[in-house]
């Protein structure tokens, strides 16, 4: 015991404080920015009915788009699972598209198709049916569905090849029918996967404020944190700001404690990792055709009108544009760098720690995932206020709020590598007395090049295409290019904005292929 | 001779300096942009100031409020531009305006003006926009509007000044009823845009049967495009009166300059441009008159208009009516 705590102490260099300022940053951003914005609240204001209304539509809508998000990716995963087709791998590639596609782009795409002047109301007016109309509900769901199906989808695929093919041959061979393999197999194991699935885009979409900015359609659908930015942006009244991001983060911290209780992955008997593809019959390869076939127009089909409809005024895009997208890029770079910074120094502070400080530790970095990034913009608002123009400091707060937004996914992939490294060579680093950069730069750094390469990536591709907690600062002549875009659609500069679309979405692919093929090929293993 | 070429320089080079003086003027998107009179006032304007004028989009009009109430007194604005009676007792409020100074302006309005803070330079009446080829019998009042299918979209009254319009043109029509036509119209609506530019805009590519807008939009169609399709639905209830109105930052720092603003607005060079670029009427008729189309307008048979005073008392229940039965 004795000879355990000196190792621990051993261990705690620069590093190890670094990464406790870290979290200590992280704690004061998800709570002490609320606590700004409820102590800067003036008394008196309560919440009203339709506070109520804006809470439950945030509940309603993220309860609907998790429910179709993964019945409908249970079976595009299985016929994912158990076929192989040409294509398989684009579309594969497809369903990770949405991860890094910003918002507002997507939201163009959606209405480019399912508008009223959209392809699908095309036609049915073709067959005398009245267009359809994206505007609402249904119309937030369907964007969140978008986003969200392929997450369910690789969740459930997940599930489904980690049922051993062997278990699928034995069940064959015992001359079980497709019901007793659903029974035996599949049903126990989309009982474990599916609730975590839910659970996890059900957090996700209650923090959901692009998307009912742009098609939410008024006080009927409006989201927690549109309320928010509406009480903060056009009310300047932060008493009904405080009480509904009180409102947010309670929501999104029940959302999170579910999804973390839910969200284990399952665990079946071991295999050799085969294809499961051979014990489908006729009839359900039809059916996993339409599927694939009706999913790869559901996530391509909106990309391709991206493309169609913004070529022709790509080259034309008015200077601004081109401005906004500069500042998008470097914001992006900043959200990476510190995405990167901060998620290592919490994951080599987070494997020195030991028992429960180590879980404490860890939650600290899934913190974020539950905390509104609007109620961090509106309480470090509120501080800068008192001594300079927050508009001077929209972008690196918008880079600062960003990363802190990023960090689970970060924290998601450095944890597991930082873990493995330290597992394998963290006893033949200390004989050696190999410490600090040193040992940052001969022992991990190499090591971590794919996780930090991917990290990076995902960083950069969420921040440049993030339109949050700019809009609470919006200065058109300090826009990023979502904020650009979103003010070229209210504006209702339709050829600009498609313009712009296209070349924010090529950008934020761009940064995410660039950092992530960067990660596996320099790494000089 | 000499010393008359260094005074002669000292006074070209500080006419130099003067030349770099930058006006900025906060206003709504529709008026900077390419079609509305943002261009031509900027160019009027910069041949009279010889300085350079920057006129800044902030959103619609009722978001031009929240940003320089955001932006306090480190506000970069030295005019807004765009507000409207429904917001100036809020914005006197603020304390971050100045008195306007201009005096003895005869403006064409169909109100006394006796704000000495705001000052207006157009105006026009709400009025529900349709396409008259598709609809031949538009609804006559809100309640057979709401009655009908007939979709719409609106602009937010939290960030839209013909959003709020339309909000106290309810309130104005209905008083303690409003709550009811509002619900009533929530089946309606098929969308609440933050501008009315969107708005506009979705109409005219067929989102929707009618959009909120002014008795002056179809002169738009007709003088600009030659297309008589668009009109205004008259409603019996009468049509709420919207007055613009600019105001000089109290904190400027061209004080002198954003005068030279204030009585440019409401000069004959300004006041041509408004009804063909804004399509609004001008606050003080310019001498050539209305340009020809404007006769074929609707003009409303009454007028309603909260006092400032009364409309920023009226604005807060108002939005909370507003909210909840629209959210319901």
């Amino acid at each position: 015991m004795a000879s355990l705590s000196v190792k621990i102490k051993r261990q705690r260099g620069i590093g190890f404080w670094v990464g406790a300022a870290v979290a200590a940053l992280i704690l004061f951003l998800c709570f002490g920015t609320v606590g700004i914005v409820a102590w800067r609240a003036e008394a008196g204001s309560t919440i009203n009915e339709a506070d109520i209304s804006a809470l439950t539509f945030t509940v309603k809508q993220a309860l609907l788009s998790a429910f179709f998000s993964v019945i409908l990716a249970i079976p595009v995963a299985r016929a994912l699972a158990r076929r192989s087709f040409f294509g398989r791998r684009v579309l594969i590639t497809l369903l990770g598209a949405p991860f890094v596609l910003p918002v507002i782009v997507a939201v163009l795409g959606l209405l480019a198709v399912f508008g009223r002047s959209g392809i699908v109301s095309w036609l049915l007016g073709q067959f005398g049916i009245a267009p359809i109309h994206i505007y609402g509900l249904h119309g937030v769901v369907l964007a969140h569905v978008f986003f969200n199906l392929p997450l369910a989808v690789r969740l459930i695929l997940q599930g489904w090849l980690a049922i051993p093919s062997e278990q699928f041959r034995l069940a064959a061979s015992l001359g079980c029918k497709a019901r007793d393999r659903r029974r035996l197999l599949e049903y126990p194991m989309l009982a474990e996967v599916v609730p975590g699935a839910f659970a996890i885009i059900f957090l996700i979409c209650t923090t959901s404020f692009a998307v009912a900015l742009a098609i939410g359609g008024g006080p009927k659908s409006t989201t927690l944190e549109l309320a928010i930015y509406h009480a903060f942006r056009f009310d300047f009244d932060l008493s009904k700001a405080a009480l509904l991001a009180i409102l947010q983060v309670a929501l999104s911290g029940c959302a999170a404690l579910l999804a973390w209780r839910l969200a284990r992955a399952a665990s079946v008997g071991g295999g050799f990792d085969r294809m499961v593809n051979h014990y489908a019959t006729g009839s359900s390869h039809v059916g996993d055709s339409v599927w694939l076939l009706m999913t790869s127009l559901f996530l391509g089909l909106p990309l391709a009108m991206i493309v169609i409809d913004g070529v022709p005024r790509f080259f034309s895009l008015p200077l601004s544009v081109w401005q906004a997208a500069g500042r998008s890029f470097l914001v992006s770079m900043a959200t990476t760098g510190l995405t990167v910074v901060f998620g290592l120094s919490l994951a080599f502070w987070v494997t020195r720690l030991r028992g429960t400080a180590r879980g404490l530790g860890e939650a600290i970095g899934y913190l974020t995932v539950a905390v509104s990034p609007l109620v961090m913009g509106a309480g470090l608002f509120i501080v800068i206020f008192e001594f300079a123009s927050p508009q001077d400091w929209a972008l690196p707060i918008t880079a600062l709020v960003n990363s802190i937004v990023a960090l689970p996914f970060a924290m998601r992939v450095f944890l597991p590598a930082v873990e493995a490294c330290d597992a394998r060579f963290g006893a033949l680093a200390q004989s050696l007395d190999l410490k600090g950069f040193a040992r940052f730069r001969l022992l991990e750094a190499p090591r971590l090049a794919r996780p930090i390469g991917f990290v990076a990536g995902l960083a950069a591709a969420l921040s440049m295409g993030d339109l949050g907690v700019v809009a609470l600062f919006a200065d058109p002549a300090r826009a990023t290019l979502p904020l650009a875009l979103y003010d070229l659609m209210g504006a209702y500069r339709m050829a600009d904005a498609a313009g712009a679309a296209l070349l924010l979405m090529l950008l934020s692919l761009g940064v995410f292929y660039l950092f992530d093929r960067g990660g596996r090929t320099d790494a000089p293993l | 001779m000499k010393y008359s070429m260094i005074a002669a320089g000292i006074v070209l080079a500080s006419a130099a300096t003067a030349d770099t003086q930058e006006l900025t003027v906060y206003t709504y998107d529709s008026f900077v942009s390419d079609w509305g009179p943002g261009p031509a006032i900027e160019k009027a304007f910069e041949a009279q100031c010889e300085c350079d004028l920057k006129l800044v989009g902030a959103g619609d009009g009722a978001a031009l409020l929240a940003r320089v109430r955001l932006e306090g007194v480190r506000t970069k604005a030295d005019i807004v531009l765009g507000l409207d009676t429904n917001l100036t007792a809020a914005a006197a409020e603020t304390g971050l305006f100045a008195l306007h100074g201009q005096e003895g302006v005869a403006f064409d309005l169909p109100i006394e003006w006796e704000d000495t803070m705001f000052i207006p330079y157009d105006w026009g009446y709400f009025a529900f926009i349709y396409d008259n080829t598709k609809i031949s019998t538009p609804p006559a009042n809100f309640k057979e509007l709401a009655a009908s299918d007939l979709k719409i979209v609106i602009q937010d009254p939290r960030s839209s000044t013909p959003g709020l319009g339309l909000l106290m043109w309810v309130k104005a029509a209905y008083g303690d009823e409003a709550p009811a036509i509002w619900e009533a119209l929530s089946d309606n609506i098929i969308t609440v845009t933050k501008g009315w530019s969107e708005a506009y805009g979705m109409f005219l590519e067929g989102e929707a049967d009618m959009v909120l807008s002014y008795t002056t939009s179809p002169a738009y169609h007709l003088i600009a495009e030659e297309d008589a399709s668009k009109s205004a639905a008259p409603f019996e209830e009468g049509h709420y009166l919207q007055v613009e109105v600019a105001a000089k930052v109290a904190h400027t720092d061209h004080s002198d300059l954003a005068d030279e603003f204030l009585a440019f607005m409401v000069s004959d060079a300004f006041q041509s441009i408004i009804p063909t670029t804004n399509w609004m009427y001008p606050a003080v008729t310019p001498d050539d008159g209305l340009p020809e189309g404007f006769e074929t307008l609707t003009i409303p048979t009454e007028a309603l208009l909260f006092a400032a005073g009364d409309a920023q008392a009226e604005r807060d229940g108002a939005l909370e009516e507003w909210r909840l039965s629209l959210s319901k």
